[in-house]
């Protein structure tokens, strides 16, 4: 086997998953501070209730909420579709690993991610099938 | 108070404790919920809510920087993933029927334990032979040092597997990453060095806690005014303790750190117990 080959393309592997992290990141923050000065601008002198646990409403804990409340340019709910970025970005690393294991021909390995991405995508629909 | 004097408060409350956490290898995200339901008065299951999500960028910010350096072992990362995720979801659906006063004991149990391994001085290995499990799935590696390349064996595998569930299930019961125990477990129990042991804990650390978020955004645990202050703060506290990281001497730090972690388990205990939490 061309071991020299395979550790340059591990190494192409890495730099592309490091970046898809820091790209992952920086987007889910600059989502979050921009939907969180929208809601201090409008709620800001409004008192927070954080004492006694009521439960987010609806449109904040389904992802179709998120998206539905964010296109309405609600601060809000642009803070939380940040959050949803930031979430989505390990399991895009785990997505990616599939792909990258499977160039590998490591079968064995592509069946494992497959596990993990599955769980991933079983708790972010809402722990139905 | 209401958001516009809350909100830089609990910035900088969480911009410390990532600070802290980073330069400590501790983690910001242990002492947010205590910091948050003691000094703040919120209820736990939000402030679990937006200590998970600061986690999560947390280990993706600095997993940033680690891969490039070579020491996380992604197959180790990945096959004992499938124990934490699993793990997390089982452990976050538990936490939604427990009752806010047994998470806040178990909660501090943890942080007492975890204050306790941060002063535990790191293991050198003796190099071991291959073992059978560890070979057949192909875990032995190497990692760069000033000298090249080292190769390593891991051992231990159902042993560590097995801890790995019990990280990630404290992970989703308590919205941490459990980063100190996925390290005890590679470490003391697979003697995986323990350079690759915290890098790839790091890695694992941000996919176990995504695997509870699912749960916990379902459940209404995730508040966005809350989230946002808390997520910002320990990702910005983190970065900057990282860059700073080379410069400081970290011993009195990381003793200083544990003994701030030991009291907020000791009060997250004594409130616990006495219900008022």
């Amino acid at each position: 086997m061309d071991d020299s080959a395979n550790r340059w393309s591990e190494q192409r592997i890495e730099t592309i998953v490091a970046n898809l992290l820091r790209a992952g990141v920086v987007l889910a923050a600059s989502v979050v501070a921009f939907g969180g000065i929208l809601f201090l601008i409008r709620h800001g002198r409004e008192i927070p209730h954080y004492g006694t646990f009521t439960g987010e409403p609806e449109q904040f804990r389904s992802i179709r909420g998120i998206f539905g409340g964010a296109a309405s340019l609600q601060g809000r709910n642009i803070i939380q579709l940040g959050l949803l970025v930031l979430i989505a970005t390990p399991v895009a690393r785990v997505a990616f690993s599939v792909v990258a294991f499977a160039l590998g021909r490591d079968r064995m390995y592509v069946c494992f991610t497959l596990v993990v991405l599955a769980v991933l995508i079983f708790s972010l629909a809402g722990g139905r099938v | 108070m209401n958001y516009l004097e809350l909100t830089p408060l609990l910035w900088l409350g969480s911009l410390v404790a990532g600070l802290l956490g980073a330069m400590t290898g501790l983690g910001g995200g242990i002492v947010i919920t205590p910091l948050l339901a003691l000094a703040f008065k919120v209820d736990i299951h939000y402030a679990m809510g937006a200590s998970l999500v600061s986690v999560i960028a947390t280990s993706s910010g600095a997993a940033a920087a680690y891969v490039k350096e070579g020491f996380t072992n992604m197959r180790i990362g990945m096959f004992l993933e499938i124990a934490t995720t699993v793990g997390a979801v089982a452990g976050a659906t538990l936490a939604t029927h427990l009752p806010a006063s047994q998470i806040a004991i178990i909660f501090g149990v943890v942080l007492l334990y975890s204050a306790y391994a941060s002063t535990r001085k790191i293991s050198a290995h003796a190099k071991a032979p291959a073992d059978r499990i560890a070979t057949r799935l192909r875990l032995d590696s190497q990692y760069p040092t000033t000298a090249g390349p080292q190769s390593y064996h891991v051992r231990g595998v159902p042993l560590g597997f097995g801890l790995m569930f019990g990280a990630g299930t404290l992970s989703g019961l308590l919205g941490i990453g459990s980063g100190a125990m996925k390290v005890i477990a590679m470490d003391q129990a697979m003697h995986v060095p323990f350079k690759v042991s915290t890098t790839t804990s790091n890695f694992m650390i941000g996919v176990t806690a995504a695997a509870s978020a699912g749960v916990y955004l379902q459940r209404g645990y995730i508040d966005p005014g809350l989230a946002m202050p808390v997520m910002l703060g320990v990702l910005q506290g983190s970065l900057i303790g990282a860059r700073v990281l080379p410069k400081t001497r970290t011993a009195k730090l990381r003793l200083l750190f544990g003994a701030v972690v030991a009291v907020l388990a000791v009060e997250m205990i004594y409130h616990g117990i006495t219900g008022r939490i």
